[in-house]
């Protein structure tokens, strides 16, 4: 068990990196504390995988270093990192049976046969696979591969982080739900740090403590569940969390207050912005989003019905605002107005927020 | 009774490729079958034999002689070409630009035509010209595969090993590149050494394409012809007269069509057989 922490790390697949979209992964410093679930959240091709090969080291970082507790392990070769991972695709090796492949890594280190007997069939009941010892692993259902692979991490008693890369795409829906509830109580168990990739806002958000969303190669916010809702620190972010996502408007800032539709917007936290040529907007998730008698003038385009409540979205000028109205309360009939709750209304500059 | 109507209406549909394959494979194999029972001198004259022509093929000495050196040379081929083969797949580059390059030098010797194949070895073994031939008698070795046997077949392994390792490199790369690198990951963490990786990935995700490596190997080099009836036209003596060549100097030489065709027939039924029992021992242990 450790404490894993990035140091100035960033990594480029191009051999001589010149521009920024050469970086695969930008410079980012991150600690991963011991014993936390994580969820490592960001569309395809943001870095997550690189990000997550780094730490298990199957890739060596082109800058920075990377430390578990005290060691520096940045040209430690990944089976003597202590770490285990679970792939996109289950992967077991077809010809052994259930045991066998759970036997595998105990094996490749020399453990004592009673040790590993005894081990493995810990592990097995622990993962429901007890039954299926003896028979083929090629034999298994996709969940019960990735089982498997989960087992064989687990099985290593030394293991300091198990790290999942979208371990569930394969796996049909209604049995994601349970392989997830696994994890969770797995880790509730065992108290081992778990880091786990997703593209898929749900997983992410059931499955962690702490998650951490990446865009083009950048950390841009680590925090709770709550908290990325409340307050995303990037617009990507607010788009990327939420369904559906922040709306961010374009905002001029006029005597410490920004303006939106030439109306002064209230925010509750202080603005701190100093006079710049930055990109200035204003973001504010649907759900703090109401119609009321003050406020931007609207037309309403579009109602959709999603049970308990609609998504109204609304236009003003060119600009598209989204809003959630409870399914107990009327659309305005004329003269349609918004008003953005103070407490969840922020204002980013170039996609930052300003605090 | 509508649906077996309609159901009918199948077989034109069909009937093109029935036709096709009743002129290019049912009916010459017929008139093979035809040869086979029956004694002709010519003049479309047959006389009825039954099956002796048979008996006397499964009795003959020169059938068995040739029979055997058929299978001890098609046993070394496979022996030394799988492995070599896939040996060969696993030292090549995953990727980069060198990939392109050995794939075409691998491809190489298998777009040369088979008689050119002999040809070439032809020369460039004789003893007295020949680079190879040169080179082996320089070491000191008496070697001249006109006149020793033993030479004669080391030079037709070699040409064979040459030629169609290739094959067996090229079937055998696809089925590595074809493992995720996930797996080669997995075994990284898992602590395995390069022969367990090799054990219990590699190969066994290569036993599909190794299968049909076997069995076109196996199949080729059962019925090779082309190639020793150009480098040592079956000798010396009868040292590299395999089934092929035998059945051709029957066939033609002797011209004892009957014997012939009976011959031909047991040995499509020889390559028949042995493909099945593989393939079957192949695809039950699959499934087991």
């Amino acid at each position: 068990m450790s404490r894993i922490s990035l140091r100035d790390v960033r990594h480029s697949y191009v051999k001589d990196p010149q521009g920024d979209e050469d970086w695969a992964l930008k410079t980012m410093s991150v600690d991963w504390s011991d014993g936390g679930a994580y969820a490592l959240l960001g569309p395809s091709g943001c870095g997550k995988t690189t990000l997550l090969n780094i730490i298990s080291g199957l890739l060596t970082p082109t800058a920075g270093r990377v430390w578990f507790d005290d060691e520096d392990v940045t040209d430690t070769p990944p089976d003597q990192r202590n770490i285990a991972q679970v792939f996109q695709f289950p992967v077991v090796y077809d010809t052994m049976t259930v045991y066998d492949n759970l036997a595998f890594p105990l094996r490749n280190r020399g453990v004592a046969a009673p040790d590993i007997d005894a081990k493995v069939r810990e592990i097995a009941a622990m993962l429901d696979l007890g039954d299926m010892l003896p028979s083929r692993a090629a034999g298994l259902t996709a969940d019960g591969k990735q089982k498997i692979s989960l087992g064989r991490g687990l099985v290593r008693p030394d293991v300091n982080v198990i790290m999942f890369d979208e371990p569930l795409t394969v796996i049909d829906p209604h049995l994601k739900w349970l392989l997830r509830s696994k994890l969770k109580e797995l880790h509730q168990q065992l108290g081992t740090t778990m880091i786990y990739v997703t593209h898929d806002q749900t997983e992410a958000l059931t499955f962690a403590d702490q998650v951490v969303v990446m865009h083009e190669g950048t950390v841009v916010q680590i925090g709770t569940p709550v908290e990325l809702f409340e307050r995303p620190q990037h617009t990507f972010v607010g788009h990327f969390i939420g369904s559906p996502g922040m709306n961010v408007l374009p905002c001029r800032i006029d005597g410490g207050k920004p303006h939106f539709g030439g109306q002064a917007i209230p925010i509750e936290h202080a603005l701190a912005h100093r006079d710049g040529d930055e990109r200035l907007e204003i973001g504010v998730r649907p759900e703090f989003v109401k119609f009321d008698k003050e406020g931007i003038p609207v037309d309403i385009v579009k109602v959709s019905d999603v049970g308990r409540f609609s998504i109204v979205e609304t236009r003003h000028g060119e600009h598209v605002i989204k809003l959630l109205l409870p399914e107990d309360e009327a659309l305005p009939s004329e003269d349609a107005r918004i008003h953005f709750d103070p407490a969840h209304t922020q204002v980013y500059a170039d996609g930052w927020m300003v605090n | 009774m509508n649906a077996k109507t309609s159901n009918q209406k199948g077989w034109l549909f069909v009937l093109p490729v029935v036709i096709l394959v009743a002129f290019n494979a049912l009916i010459p194999l017929m008139t093979v079958v035809n040869y086979s029972v029956q004694e002709t001198f010519g003049d479309n004259i047959f006389f009825w034999e039954g099956v002796k022509w048979y008996e006397d093929v499964l009795q003959s000495e020169r059938f068995h002689a040739s029979l055997i050196r058929q299978l001890f040379f098609t046993s070394v081929i496979l022996l030394i070409e799988v492995p070599l083969g896939v040996a060969i797949a696993l030292a090549m580059p995953r990727r980069g630009i060198w990939v392109s390059v050995c794939l075409v030098l691998m491809a190489l010797p298998l777009l040369i035509p088979w008689n050119v194949v002999g040809a070439m070895w032809n020369i460039f073994a004789l003893p007295d010209i020949g680079l190879l031939g040169r080179i082996i008698n320089g070491m000191g070795f008496d070697y001249n595969f006109t006149q020793q046997p033993f030479a004669a077949w080391f030079t037709t392994i070699l040409m064979d090993v040459w030629h169609w390792t290739s094959l067996v490199v090229l079937l055998a790369y696809a089925g590595l590149r074809s493992i995720p690198d996930a797996y080669y990951q997995a075994a990284k963490i898992d602590g395995a050494s390069p022969w367990a990786v090799f054990r219990y990935i590699q190969l066994p995700k290569m036993k599909r394409v190794l299968t049909i490596a076997i069995l076109l190997r196996f199949m080729d080099s059962f019925m090779i012809y082309t190639e020793p009836f150009v480098l040592t036209g079956g000798g010396p003596g009868n040292a590299t007269t395999f089934l092929s060549i035998d059945l051709v100097k029957i066939a033609l030489g002797q011209f004892d069509l009957g014997p012939a065709a009976a011959m031909s027939l047991i040995y499509f039924l020889i390559v028949l057989l042995v493909c099945w029992v593989f393939y079957t021992l192949m695809m039950r242990s699959e499934q087991s």
